[in-house]
């Protein structure tokens, strides 16, 4: 199934897609943002450049889940630990980048001042640097995954066991954030942020590049899966996904296998929270919150599981429906997820990738009856 | 200042001997009563002082006047107590035919206000009411005056109430340290050593001061003796220090465990993960809210009882709802754990607004009886509440009842052989999904019951289940599956470790501790503290 699926997905219609998608994301946006006035209906205003930003940014986040979940089979209830690591590196390269411009004018963050602090701690130093921040980015979570991962899979936790132990430990990570005293803002968390590399962070200019940047992350992350999923180790990944056991007696150990992906969708979580602070300009403890891990879990189960492209679609969905719903009924967004969570499960395993699947097959399966 | 102190000691003694004397008096002396009204603070407290040490139950008319600020001076001349309407004269209490003009307030500080206190609680320590005359001897005992001696000991011979006779005690000890007798020294730290009082330690301590050159205390036995008395109080302390913190584990313990208790049978049963969870304790915490305002309108007389009477209403009203979500939906999922998580996880997500759009956003309050409020004082700095003592006490009856239930019971039978092995069950005629109906819509009671005792304790709001949901997932991967046992000491061994942890650490890192030590010890026994013993093919 799987194989036919990622097969037609990735037939020359597919690479059409792809590639008009590129163009979309990195000319026409950019254009009918910067070039086109204001006054004209083609203008995309730069409200939408950072909502759909956003959104890209969370469909990162998805794919990375699909190759955990979808392919091998284990469901992190705990990857916005990950994504909000790399969010809080960046904040402290965008922190360190405020300089003097804060409202205490110190070298300091505001937040440090405010908490009486005298020096950088030790964990802060060189985060002015943006390749040493961006390094942060990648190695902090990686290592985190890396050694969670080594003892969890070695023990040979699975299924709902892993999933609520990630969910214990992300809970952790959150309360310990949660706190003034582990130096990265408490309950705030870091904001104000006035620019990235030198250019103003809110100039339309800098939120089309961000735009840009997040879409060709998005395209790699999209063409990366491709490439592991389809290799020898992606059919070893799914063999795990399907009989663990069976992979073992067959004399594969799962270990290395498992941890190599695993470790992987947590960088590349990294990434997605690293290119989403700087849009939305805000990082704070509550990303690492219970509900905002399980919803990675519904956009990839809305979109279909172990399809690559359907988390994509499905938080985007997902996630545009939310930013319409919470401004137009707040009152009822949760009925909403909560019933998408629920008929979801029940009655689309497969997603809408699975669902767009059945509907051509029945369709064809007229056409060869008439 | 000490000096001064010294001096009001001595002020205080000696009228306290005048006073003494006059202790048949009817009414205070008009010296007294002028040295209230007129003097200045030093005076008024040395005045008070005596008041107290006659304890003459024809002062607290002058006293509350005092107090309510309605003692005042006419020309520094006479004393009036006027309280709005009409003007006595303080001294004879006779009534003035009219309210005079300019009349002076009697102005107190802090310091006369508290020798005031004082000598009104020396008023009470003779009352009939068993309330007030311990009210009045903890305050004595927050300012032992030397010049309430022979009060105290008049009081002591009468007092009959061993608490209050105590305090007495103590209070009397605090108030001889520095008698000029030695041996009534001695033996006054001695007692104060035994009471386990920090103020006692406080008192103790100023013995062994130095005023200038020489100690306050110039005996070196007394000091020894007091040395050993604060030693002994520190003990004593100390003690109390870990006894509580055992007790609030062994009360946080048993918290974990009801909110664990329904999980471990719903998930040791269908290998369900049920993140609805949370929000079946919630509804039955809820549920108590309801029918304590029923109760509160339509049978106002019963108040007193409604836990009780919530208790089996919040186990059915839950059922009823795992029962429901069991029949929709968890039924189509089996085989399909990580699905089933998320489609729980989903109605906790519609529970939770649902009860927002009926109750509201914000806390409820839910209140605690007269007898689940309050506690018993068990040493000077343990005091056990009621409520938490109620949950230790209602926890085990649970855990008793569920033990029952499965063990001796033709449901419990049942839903252990579907626990071991399902299809072997199905084979031999247990309708399998009969029982896992009935075994999660007991769960869900059970959490039901864990919501009304969570409401005696806490704050009562629509995500307040979810602040448990990762606690007693712990408890249960901690526990093992499928075994009541392994519940009941991971539940309690948790909350004590977090406690304990907590002492040293503070409550966040004490969490994070607790996360990672369960983490950590998963990786030695991934079945939990106590796997069920067998040989299995894994899925």
């Amino acid at each position: 199934m799987n194989k036919t699926l990622t097969a037609r997905l990735f037939g020359p219609k597919a690479w059409g897609f792809l590639l008009a998608f590129a163009i979309l994301a990195l000319i026409v946006v950019p254009l009918l943002n910067l070039a086109v006035p204001g006054s004209s209906p083609l203008h995309v205003s730069t409200y939408w450049v950072t909502l759909i930003g956003k959104i890209m940014c969370y469909a990162i986040v998805a794919l990375a889940m699909d190759l955990v979940w979808g392919y091998t089979g284990i469901l992190s209830l705990g990857h916005g630990i990950f994504f909000a690591l790399g969010g809080y590196g960046m904040g402290m390269y965008l922190m360190r980048s405020i300089g003097r411009d804060g409202v205490y004018h110190s070298d300091l963050p505001d937040f440090m001042v405010f908490l009486n602090w005298k020096e950088l701690p030790w964990y802060w130093q060189g985060t002015e640097h943006f390749l040493y921040a961006m390094l942060l980015i990648l190695l902090i979570p990686g290592l985190l995954a890396l050694i969670f991962g080594f003892f969890a899979f070695r023990s040979r936790i699975k299924g709902v066991y892993f999933s609520i132990i990630t969910q214990a430990m992300t809970y952790a990570a959150m309360l310990l954030f949660f706190r003034n005293e582990t130096g990265f803002g408490g309950n705030n968390g870091f904001t104000d942020f006035k620019r990235i590399l030198g250019f103003s962070i809110t100039s339309p200019q800098t939120r089309v590049a961000l735009f840009a940047v997040t879409a060709i992350c998005l395209i790699g992350a999209l063409l990366l899966g491709r490439y592991i999923v389809t290799s020898k180790l992606g059919r070893v990944l799914t063999a795990i996904r399907d009989a663990e056991t069976r992979v073992m007696f067959s004399g594969y150990n799962p270990l290395p296998y498992k941890l190599f992906i695993w470790t992987l969708s947590a960088v590349i979580c990294a990434i997605a929270g690293a290119l989403y602070v700087p849009q939305v300009g805000i990082i704070n403890p509550s990303e690492m919150g219970t509900a905002n891990s399980i919803e990675i879990a519904i956009w990839t189960a809305v979109g279909g599981r172990g399809t690559l492209i359907g988390p994509l679609i499905g938080a985007g969905i997902v996630n545009g429906v939310k930013s319409w719903f919470t401004v137009a009924f707040p009152e009822y967004w949760l009925y909403f997820l909560g019933l998408i969570f629920i008929l979801v499960t029940l009655w689309m395993p497969r997603g809408i990738v699975g669902l767009v699947g059945q509907l051509r097959e029945r369709l064809r399966g007229k056409e060869t009856q008439a | 200042m000490t000096l001064t102190r010294t001096l009001i000691c001595k002020a205080g003694l000696a009228l306290c001997l005048l006073a003494g004397s006059l202790l048949a008096q009817a009414r205070p002396s008009p010296e007294l009563v002028m040295q209230i009204a007129t003097g200045d603070n030093d005076a008024k407290i040395a005045a008070l002082n005596a008041i107290a040490a006659s304890a003459d139950s024809e002062a607290r008319p002058l006293l509350e006047a005092l107090r309510d600020d309605n003692l005042k001076s006419l020309a520094g001349k006479q004393a009036i107590i006027y309280d709005g309407e009409t003007a006595t004269d303080a001294i004879t209490g006779a009534k003035l035919a009219k309210v005079p003009e300019e009349l002076d307030d009697v102005v107190t500080n802090n310091r006369v206000t508290s020798a005031l206190e004082a000598a009104l609680a020396a008023l009470d320590i003779t009352s009939t009411d068993r309330d007030t005359r311990l009210q009045a001897v903890k305050h004595l005992q927050d300012s032992p005056d030397p010049a309430i001696l022979p009060l105290l000991d008049k009081a002591l011979t009468t007092e009959k109430d061993s608490e209050i006779a105590t305090l007495l005690r103590y209070t009397q000890a605090s108030a001889q340290l520095h008698h000029p007798d030695k041996a009534v020294r001695m033996a006054a730290i001695k007692t104060l050593g035994d009471s386990g009082d920090p103020e006692a330690r406080q008192l103790l301590g100023g013995l062994l001061e130095k005023d200038g050159a020489s100690y306050k205390e110039a005996d070196g036995d007394v000091r020894l003796a007091a040395q050993h008395a604060i030693i002994a109080i520190n003990h004593h302390l100390k003690l109390g220090e870990i006894l509580g913190g055992l007790f609030t584990g062994v009360s946080l313990g048993s918290i974990l465990l009801l909110a664990a208790l329904g999980l471990a049978i719903t998930y040791g049963l269908m290998g369900v993960i049920n993140m609805a969870h949370g929000e079946l304790i919630m509804i039955g915490a809820y549920t108590t809210f309801v029918v304590q305002n029923l109760i509160r309108t339509h049978a106002p007389s019963l108040f007193a009882y409604y836990p009780l009477i919530a208790i089996p209403i919040a186990f059915l009203v839950s059922a009823a709802f795992g029962a429901l979500i069991e029949r929709l939906v968890i039924r189509h999922l089996y085989g399909r754990p990580l699905e089933t998580l998320l489609a729980t996880w989903g109605i906790s997500l519609v529970l939770i607004q649902l009860v927002r759009n009926i109750f509201g956003a914000q806390n409820v309050m839910v209140e605690n009886p007269a007898w689940l409020s309050g506690g018993i004082q068990v040493m000077s700095n343990l005091i056990l509440p009621w409520n938490r003592l109620a949950i230790i006490a209602f926890s085990i009856l649970v855990v008793a009842g569920v033990a029952l239930i499965l063990t001796r019971t033709r449901l419990g039978l049942f839903v252990r052989a579907v626990t071991q092995n399902r299809q072997m069950a199905s084979c031999v005629g247990v309708a399998t999904p009969r029982v896992d109906t009935l075994a999660f819509a007991l769960g869900s009671g059970i959490a039901g019951l864990a919501g009304c005792a969570l409401s005696q304790v806490g704050n009562v709001a629509p995500d307040f289940g979810q602040g448990y949901i990762v606690d007693s997932f712990m408890v249960v991967v901690l526990g093992g599956v499928g075994q009541l046992a392994g519940t009941v000491y991971a539940a309690l061994g948790l909350g004590v470790l977090n406690k304990l942890l907590e002492g040293y650490a503070g409550a966040v890192l004490a969490k994070i501790a607790v996360l990672v030590i369960i983490i950590v010890f998963i990786q030695k026994r991934p079945q939990g503290l106590f796997a069920v013993k067998g040989r299995f093919v894994e899925d």
